[in-house]
C-alpha cells in the first residue's frame, strides 16, 4: 500500500470511528435531559434511573469522542502537513470556536454527571442540556470546515499561496448550511434509533422492563422526527452539491453521459472501465428534477470531466444507495411508530414491532458512515476542491501503513471495550430491576 | 492582536501544565503507590480528579488550535519532524483518557479494575515523558528543513539526551505538584504521611531532573545554559522558584492547604516563565537555518484578529463556568452517579 492510500485509509478510519462517538456525544445528552425533565415533573422513579442509566452511556461515549477528537486535531497535521498549512490560516476560526464549545461541554459533563445532590434540580437539569447543546455546536462548527473543504471560500489562490484571507467568508461557505444541517439531524437520526433499537433488543428478553418501554418511547419520538425530516434536508444538500460540485453529482448517480430530462438510477454498479452503469433501475427525468427542481435540466455527466479529476465512483454511488436506503427505511418505521402510537399504544411493545426496531439499531450509524463516505470519498482527488490536491498535502514521513495498522487495532479494542463495558451495566440494571 | 493571540497561548500552556499536569502526575504517584495503600490511593485521585479531568484537558486543544489557526507553520513543522513522538503521545492521551473513564464506569468492579488502573498510570508517565520531551525537542536546535534521510528527518530531531532530560524533569514536576494536590484535610494521617514521603521524593527528583537538562544542555550543545544565564529575567524566575520551595514546605508542615497548593502553582508559573523568558518569541529551533518565531510564522492579520475575538469570547463564557466548577467539587466527598 503506498504512503498517500495508507494516510487516506489511517483518516478516513479515525474519522469514521469518531463520528459515532461524536453522533451519540452529540444527541444522547438530549435524550438524557428529556427522561430527567420526565422525572423532575412527574416524579416516576423509571425516569431517574433511566437518566443516571444514560448519563453513564453518555460518559463513556464522551470520553472515547474526546480522546479520539483529540487525536484527529494531530492527525490533520500529521497526515495533511501540506492542507494545513495553508488551510490552518483560512478555516481555523471555526475550529477554534469548536474549541470553545467542546470546553463548555467538558465543564458542563462534569456538571451534570457528579451535580446530583450539589446543584438545584433545574440548574443541573440545565447543566445536561448545555452539554447536548455545546456539543451540538461544536459538531456544527467541525462540518462547517469540512463543508469550506468541499466548496472553498474565502481567500484568493494564486501560485499555490493564499491571499486575501476572509475568515469569515471562508466559515460561512456556500455549503455550510446544507451540510451541518444534513449531519445533526442524522446524528439525531442515528443515535435515537440505536437507542431505542438497544432497548427493543433488550425488552425482546426482558418483556416488561419498565426502563426499556420508557426508553425506547423516548428515543423513537425523537429519532422519528429526526427520520421524517431528513429526507427534505437531504434533498436540499443534493440540489446544493449540484450547484457547487456537478462532477460529484455525476458520481453519486452514476451518470456518465450528459442528458437533458436524466433519469434517477436506483441501485446499479458503474462500470469506470466501460463508462456505463448497469443493474439499475431508472425513473426517468427524475435526476433532473431532484437536482435542479425541473423535469427537462441539464445534468453534467462524468464524461464532461477530465478522467484525472474523477471521485472513485463505484464507492460513491453504492455509499450513496446505502445512505438513502437506510434513511427512507428509517422514515417510514418513524411514520408507523406514530400511527401505531395513536392507534393502539400497547402494540408498540408487541414482538414484531420490537423486532422491526431491533433491526433500526446500526441502520441510522450506516447511514452516517455511508453519508461521510459520499463526502468525502466523492471529493477525490481533491482535499480542497479545485485548489489542493490530496497527494500534495500528504505528509512525507514514510511508513504510513505503521501508524494505520496501530490505530486500527487501538480502536477496534476501545470498540470492543465500549461494548463490553455497556454489557455489564445493561447487566448490573437488570440484577437490580 | 497577535500579542493577544500570544497571550492566551502562553496561558493555556500554563493551565494545560497546572491542571492536565496535577491529573497527569496523580496517575504517577498512583504507580508508586505501595501495595497495600494502592486502592486507597485509588479512591482518593478518582474522587479528586473525575469530575474535572475533562475540563483540565481541553486546555491541550485550545494550544493546538492556536497553534494550527494562529501558527501554521509551526503546527506543519512539529508535525513533520516530531511525528514519531506525536505519535506516542497521542497513543498515551487515548489510553489514559479512556482507561480512567472505563474504571470509573465499569459496572462491575472485578480483576479488570487492576488492567485499567495499570493503563491509566502507566499511560499518564507516558503522556507526561513525551509532553516533555517534545517541549526539550522543539529548542535543541535539531529540527532539519530538508533531511538527508529518514534518521536526520524523523529521528535526529528528537531522540537526545536533552530531550530526555525535559520529559524526564516534567515527570518529575507533575508527580511533585499532584501530590502537593492530592493531600486535603480529609484524608488519614496514615494516607498523609505516605503523600508527604512521595511529595519529597518528586520534589527530590525534580531538582535532579532539572540539573539533568542543564548538564544535557552542555553534553548535547543545544545552547539552553548559556541562552538562560545570559538572560537576567529567567535567572530572577528561577531563584523566586527556589525561594518558593522552603515556603512550600513550611505551608505543608503547618497543613495550610491552599497556600500549599497556590505556592505550587506559582512555582510551577516562575519555571514556565523561566522557560519562556529563555526563548520567546522562538517556538521551533532549525538548525541551518532561520527559527520559526511566534513573530516570523504568524498567519495574516485578518486571521489573528478573528482568532483574538474568538479566544476572548471564548474565555468570557469558560473562566466563569471553570470557576464554578472548581468551586462546586472543592470538598471531596464527592456523590457518584449511582443505579
Amino acid at each position: 500500500m503506498d504512503n498517500l492510500l495508507a494516510a487516506r485509509f489511517t483518516f478516513g478510519f479515525s474519522l469514521a470511528f469518531h463520528i459515532i462517538f461524536a453522533c451519540i456525544g452529540m444527541t444522547m445528552p438530549f435524550l438524557m435531559v428529556i427522561s430527567h425533565w420526565l422525572w423532575l415533573k412527574k416524579k416516576d422513579e423509571v425516569y431517574l434511573k433511566l437518566t443516571k442509566t444514560w448519563s453513564k452511556g453518555v460518559a463513556i461515549f464522551f470520553a472515547i469522542g474526546a480522546v479520539s477528537g483529540t487525536a484527529l486535531s494531530f492527525e490533520l497535521g500529521l497526515l495533511w502537513p501540506g492542507f494545513m498549512q495553508h488551510a490552518g490560516a483560512i478555516i481555523g476560526m471555526p475550529f477554534s470556536l469548536e474549541g470553545t464549545a467542546f470546553f463548555i461541554e467538558a465543564i458542563c459533563i462534569g456538571f451534570f454527571l457528579y451535580g446530583w445532590n450539589r446543584l438545584k434540580p433545574w440548574v443541573h437539569w440545565t447543566s445536561g442540556l448545555l452539554v447536548g447543546v455545546s456539543g451540538v455546536i461544536s459538531g456544527i462548527f467541525v462540518v462547517t470546515a469540512n463543508a469550506w473543504m468541499n466548496s472553498p471560500a474565502g481567500f484568493d489562490w494564486i501560485n499555490g499561496q493564499a491571499y486575501n484571507i476572509d475568515p469569515f467568508k471562508a466559515m460561512f461557505n456556500p455549503a455550510w448550511v446544507s451540510q451541518t444541517s444534513h449531519m445533526t439531524i442524522a446524528a439525531f437520526e442515528a443515535t435515537a434509533f440505536g437507542v431505542a433499537g438497544l432497548h427493543a433488543i433488550l425488552l425482546l428478553r426482558k418483556k416488561n422492563f419498565e426502563i426499556h418501554k420508557k426508553a425506547m418511547i423516548i428515543a423513537l419520538s425523537l429519532g422519528s422526527i429526526a427520520a421524517v425530516l431528513q429526507p427534505f434536508s437531504g434533498d436540499f444538500t443534493a440540489k446544493n452539491v449540484a450547484q457547487r460540485q456537478p462532477l460529484k453529482l455525476a458520481a453519486i448517480e452514476g451518470q456518465f453521459e450528459t442528458e437533458q430530462g436524466a433519469g434517477l438510477t436506483i441501485g446499479g454498479i458503474p462500470d469506470v472501465e466501460k463508462e456505463e452503469t448497469n443493474y439499475g433501475i431508472k425513473i426517468p427525468g427524475f435526476l433532473s428534477y431532484l437536482a435542479y427542481g425541473d423535469f427537462d435540466a441539464e445534468v453534467k455527466g462524468l464524461k464532461e470531466f477530465p478522467k484525472e479529476n474523477w471521485p472513485p465512483v463505484l464507492i460513491t454511488h453504492l455509499s450513496f444507495q446505502v445512505m438513502v436506503g437506510a434513511g427512507t427505511f428509517l422514515a417510514f418505521v418513524g411514520i408507523l411508530f406514530w400511527i401505531i402510537r395513536f392507534r393502539n399504544r400497547e402494540k408498540l411493545f408487541s414482538n414484531a414491532f420490537l423486532k422491526l426496531i431491533g433491526i433500526c439499531t446500526p441502520l441510522g450509524f450506516l447511514a452516517v458512515e455511508a453519508g461521510w463516505f459520499v463526502t468525502e470519498v466523492g471529493r477525490q482527488p481533491w482535499i480542497i476542491y479545485e485548489i489542493m490536491r490530496t497527494s500534495e498535502a500528504v505528509t512525507p514521513m514514510p511508513g504510513q501503513i505503521v501508524h494505520l495498522l496501530a490505530f486500527l487495532l487501538i480502536y477496534l479494542v476501545l470498540t470492543l471495550v465500549a461494548v463490553w463495558l455497556m454489557s455489564r451495566q445493561i447487566k448490573v440494571l437488570h440484577e437490580r430491576g | 492582536m497577535l500579542y493577544v493571540v500570544i497571550l492566551f497561548l502562553l496561558v493555556s500552556v500554563y493551565l494545560y501544565c497546572l491542571l492536565g499536569g496535577a491529573d497527569f502526575g496523580a496517575g504517577i504517584i498512583e504507580l508508586t503507590a505501595s501495595h497495600k495503600s494502592k486502592q486507597r490511593v485509588r479512591d482518593l485521585i478518582t474522587k479528586a480528579i473525575a469530575p474535572i479531568w475533562e475540563a483540565n484537558h481541553m486546555w491541550l486543544i485550545i494550544a493546538v488550535v492556536i497553534l494550527f489557526m494562529g501558527f501554521p507553520t509551526v503546527y506543519t513543522s512539529i508535525s513533520i519532524s516530531l511525528y514519531i513522538p506525536l505519535i506516542l503521545l497521542l497513543l498515551g492521551i487515548v489510553f489514559r483518557g479512556t482507561a480512567f473513564t472505563f474504571r470509573h464506569y465499569d459496572a462491575i468492579k472485578d480483576q479488570s479494575q487492576e488492567i485499567y488502573s495499570r493503563v491509566f498510570a502507566y499511560s499518564s508517565v507516558m503522556v507526561t515523558f513525551f509532553f516533555g520531551l517534545l517541549i526539550g525537542a522543539i529548542v535543541s536546535n535539531k529540527i532539519v528543513i530538508n533531511p538527508s534521510g529518514f534518521y536526520e528527518g524523523y529521528i535526529y530531531p528528537w531522540l537526545n539526551f536533552f530531550s530526555i532530560s525535559v520529559g524526564i524533569f516534567l515527570c518529575a514536576l507533575f508527580a511533585f505538584l499532584a501530590s502537593v494536590y492530592l493531600i486535603s484535610g480529609n484524608i488519614d494521617d496514615e494516607t498523609r504521611k505516605e503523600f508527604l514521603g512521595k511529595t519529597k521524593i518528586a520534589n527530590m527528583a525534580a531538582v535532579i531532573a532539572g540539573g539533568l537538562v542543564f548538564i544535557f544542555s552542555f553534553v548535547e550543545d543545544v545552547g539552553f545554559t548559556e541562552r538562560f544565564f545570559s538572560n537576567p529575567v529567567s535567572i530572577v524566575l528561577i531563584i523566586l522558584a527556589t525561594v518558593t520551595l522552603p515556603l512550600l514546605w513550611m505551608s505543608m508542615n503547618r497543613k495550610y492547604e491552599w497556600i500549599s497548593r497556590i505556592l505550587a502553582g506559582t512555582q510551577l508559573l516562575f519555571i514556565l516563565g523561566a522557560f519562556y523568558a529563555v526563548y520567546y518569541p522562538v517556538v521551533v529551533m532549525i538548525r541551518d537555518g532561520e527559527d520559526l518565531t511566534l513573530l516570523n510564522s504568524a498567519a495574516p492579520d485578518i486571521t489573528l484578529a478573528y482568532l483574538g475575538w474568538a479566544l476572548i469570547t471564548g474565555s468570557l463564557l469558560i473562566f466563569p463556568a471553570l470557576f464554578y466548577l472548581y468551586r462546586i467539587f472543592k470538598s471531596d466527598k464527592s456523590e457518584e452517579v449511582s443505579v
